[in-house]
C-alpha cells in the first residue's frame, strides 16, 4: 500500500490501482478520493486551478455516488482534456454537488503517466470506521 | 492458487463443481504457472462457473490473472436456451482491445540502417499517451457509421486497403452492432480519439522475426526469420470504457430484477434474452467496431510514417485479433451443435484449421493468434488448433500478464534508466511519459515465453514465430 498523504492514498490492485480518500464526513472523503484519482496520473500539487467545473449527481447509495463522482471526473478529463487538483464537495441524501478546479493537460509539465479510463466497483466502499473517519475507495481502470 | 486442483491432462487442471458452481473450472497452465496465479483467480473462476446458462466449464488460460469480475485470461460460454447471460464484466472495459500484426517487407538489416529516423517519425505520427488527440474528428453521423461499419467504414473512408479487411476478425465489421445503444457520453468521449494508441500497456512496436517454429504456418502468414513486422496493441479507447462503465452499473443495479445473485458486483450481467442483455450486446458490438476502426486508422498512419523513411516498404496486415469480446458462435456441447455466446476476457479467439470463418490462406494453418509481450522481451505468433475447440471453445492466451504492480515497478526502475538500458540492447523507446515507461518495465511482467510454451503444450494453439522488439512507441 502506498500512503501519499494523511487524507488520501493509492493502493495496489493487480494491473490497476485503487484510490482512497478519508474525511470526517463522506463529502471530505469523496474530495480526497478525487485527489487520489488525480495522483494516478500526475502529482496533484502540480495542477493549477485556472478553470473550474460544476458537478451534480444523485445515486441510490453512497457507493454508487462515489462511482458516479469519480467517473464524471474521468469523463471531464477525457472530453475536455482537464486535470483537477482541488475539490469542493457537498453531499445530501445521496445527492452530490461539487466544484473541481484544474487546468488543461500540459504534457511537458504534468508528464501524465497513465490515463484513468474509469472507476470500477472493485473494492468499492464508502464506510465509517471505528475511529469515526469516513473512507471512500475503489479501484480505477488504467 | 492453493485450491484442490486435479491434473486432467498435459498442463490442464480441473476444479470440481461445488457450492453454487454449475460447471467445473478448468485452467491450462504448468504447475509453476498455476501455483503463481493469485487465489483471487480461483475465486473468480468459481464465481463465473456459478452464472446462469454457463456450459461445459469456466476456463482460465495460461496467462490468467485477477481481473474485474471475470479473471483476465478467462473464457466462458453461455447458452441463451438455458437462461444464459451476457456480462459487461465478462467482456471487460476496453472492449475489443486487441493486436494487429503487420508485415513490412523489410529485413532487419534494412531497419537497423535507419532505425533512429523511423523511431522519431513514428513518435511524431502516431498519437500516443494521455492528452493526445487523433487527426480524425467525426461528426455524430460519421461516428454512428463508424460504430456500425468498423474497419470496413475506415477503409471506405480512405484509411487503408480492402485487402486489410480480409485479414481482420469478422472481416473488419462486427455484424448487428447497434450505435443507438451507445450513449451520447460514450460517443462524445470518442469524438477526438480515433486513430490514437492510448496509454497504459498499449503500444506500437517494430519487431524482428527472431525465430520461426512452424514453417508452413509462418509461410501462410507471410512470416520469415529476419523480417520486420509491426504490432499495434490498443482497443476501443474512451468509447469502450464508457460503454462498459455505464452497462456494468445498470446491470449491477438491476441484478435483483433478474434474480441473479452476484457474489461480486463486477460480475454484473443480464439474461441474453432480456432488453438490457440485447441492448448491451448491440452496444458492445459497436465497441468492437470502434476498436477495429481505430486499429485500421492507426495502420493507415503507420503506412504514412514508414513511407517517409522506407519508401520501398510494403505494409500488409497479417491478422487482427481482439481479446475482450463476447461473440455468438456455434460450438459442440454434449455432441450437439449449439449457439453460444462466448466471453473471452483477455483471451484470443483461436479457430483451428478448416474453420469456415477463417480467410482461405489460414484454412490449413489455423487462425493467427498474436500474443503481446513487453518492450524488452518478446511477442509471439501462434496458430489455432483443431483441439482448441473442445479444450476451450477455440480460445488461447493473449499476453504475459503483470507480475508486479505499477507502483512496485516505479520503485524498482526509472523510466530514463530503462530507456538507456534498452537502447544499449538496440531497442529504441519513444514515449511521452518517463513514469509510464517505468510502470511498463519488462521486469514487471510474467515470462511470455513460458506462457507461449504452455499454450502449445496444452494444445490450445501452437507456436509459429517469436518476435523481438526493435522500436517501441509507448502510450
Amino acid at each position: 500500500m502506498t500512503v501519499e498523504t494523511a487524507d488520501w492514498e493509492t493502493f495496489v490492485h493487480g494491473a490497476d490501482i485503487g484510490v482512497r480518500g478519508f474525511g470526517d464526513q463522506p463529502a471530505a472523503a469523496f474530495a480526497h478520493a478525487a485527489m487520489a484519482l488525480t495522483s494516478v496520473t500526475t502529482d496533484p500539487a502540480g495542477v493549477r486551478g485556472t478553470v473550474h467545473v460544476d458537478f451534480c449527481c444523485e445515486e441510490p447509495s453512497l457507493e454508487f455516488l462515489l462511482l458516479e463522482w469519480l467517473n464524471r471526473l474521468v469523463y471531464e478529463t477525457a472530453t475536455q482534456g482537464l486535470l483537477f487538483g482541488r475539490f469542493d464537495v457537498a453531499i445530501n441524501d445521496n445527492r452530490l454537488t461539487a466544484q473541481a478546479w484544474g487546468e488543461p493537460i500540459d504534457t511537458q509539465r504534468h508528464e501524465p503517466a497513465v490515463e484513468v479510463k474509469g472507476a470500477t466497483m472493485t473494492e468499492l466502499k464508502v464506510e465509517q470506521r471505528p475511529d469515526r473517519r469516513w473512507v471512500a475507495q475503489c479501484v480505477v481502470d488504467v | 492458487m492453493q485450491g484442490n486442483w486435479e491434473r486432467i491432462g498435459n498442463e490442464a487442471w480441473r476444479l470440481a463443481p461445488r457450492d453454487a458452481m454449475r460447471v467445473p473450472a478448468i485452467v491450462y497452465a504448468s504447475a509453476a504457472l498455476l501455483a503463481g496465479m493469485e487465489d483471487k483467480v480461483e475465486v473468480q473462476l468459481r464465481n463465473v462457473a456459478s452464472l446462469p446458462g454457463i456450459v461445459t466449464a469456466a476456463y482460465g488460460m495460461p496467462d490468467a490473472h485477477w481481473g474485474y469480475g471475470f479473471p483476465i485470461g478467462g473464457v466462458a460460454a453461455f447458452d441463451p436456451d438455458q437462461g444464459g447471460i451476457i456480462s459487461a464484466g465478462g467482456v471487460g472495459y476496453d472492449i475489443s482491445c486487441g493486436v494487429r500484426l503487420i508485415r513490412t517487407g523489410l529485413t532487419a538489416g534494412d531497419l537497423e540502417r535507419n532505425k533512429e529516423a523511423l523511431a522519431d517519425v513514428l513518435a511524431r505520427e502516431i498519437p500516443a499517451g494521455m492528452g493526445s488527440r487523433g487527426r480524425v474528428h467525426l461528426s455524430p453521423g460519421e461516428l454512428d457509421a463508424m460504430l456500425a461499419g468498423g474497419a470496413r467504414w475506415a477503409v471506405e473512408s480512405g484509411y487503408g486497403m480492402a485487402e486489410d479487411l480480409e485479414r481482420t476478425e469478422e472481416r473488419g465489421r462486427m455484424a448487428a452492432a447497434d450505435p443507438a445503444a451507445v450513449s451520447p457520453q460514450a460517443k462524445h468521449r470518442q469524438r477526438d480519439e480515433m486513430g490514437t494508441l492510448g496509454s497504459g500497456n498499449h503500444y506500437l512496436e517494430v519487431q524482428r522475426v527472431e525465430r520461426v517454429f512452424d514453417r508452413n504456418a509462418a509461410a501462410a502468414m507471410g512470416l520469415a526469420e529476419e523480417e520486420v513486422v509491426v504490432s499495434i496493441h490498443c482497443g476501443s479507447r474512451g468509447l469502450g470504457h464508457q460503454i462498459g462503465t455505464e452497462f456494468l452499473k445498470e446491470m449491477a443495479l438491476r441484478a435483483s430484477e433478474f434474480r441473479i445473485g452476484l457474489p461480486d458486483r463486477e460480475l454484473a450481467c443480464a439474461p441474453l434474452r432480456s432488453e438490457l442483455g440485447m441492448r448491451y450486446l448491440g452496444a458492445m458490438r459497436a465497441g468492437i467496431n470502434c476498436a477495429l476502426a481505430n486499429r485500421q486508422i492507426l495502420t493507415h498512419l503507420l503506412r504514412g510514417a514508414f513511407r517517409q523513411v522506407f519508401p520501398q516498404a510494403g505494409l500488409q496486415v497479417v491478422y487482427d485479433v481482439s481479446h475482450n469480446t463476447c461473440k455468438e458462435e456455434r460450438h459442440r456441447v454434449d455432441g450437439r451443435e449449439t449457439t453460444l455466446f462466448v466471453h473471452r476476457k483477455g483471451a484470443t479467439r483461436a479457430f483451428g484449421p478448416g474453420h469456415p470463418k477463417l480467410p482461405e490462406e489460414f484454412r490449413e494453418s489455423g487462425q493467427p493468434v498474436i500474443i503481446g509481450g513487453t518492450m524488452g522481451t518478446a511477442s509471439w505468433v501462434l496458430a489455432g488448433t483443431a483441439a482448441s475447440e473442445s479444450l476451450a471453445f477455440s480460445s488461447a492466451c493473449h499476453g504475459a500478464g503483470r507480475s508486479m504492480s505499477r507502483h512496485q515497478a516505479t520503485k524498482a526502475w526509472s523510466g530514463r534508466q530503462l530507456i538507456d538500458e534498452l537502447k544499449a540492447q538496440g531497442i529504441l523507446i519513444r514515449s511521452p511519459s518517463l513514469r509510464g515507461v517505468a510502470e511498463e518495465a519488462p521486469g514487471a511482467y510474467k515470462d511470455v515465453d513460458e506462457v507461449a510454451r504452455v499454450t502449445e503444450a496444452s494444445g490450445l494453439a501452437r507456436r509459429v514465430a517469436r518476435l523481438v522488439p526493435r522500436v517501441c512507441v509507448k502510450g
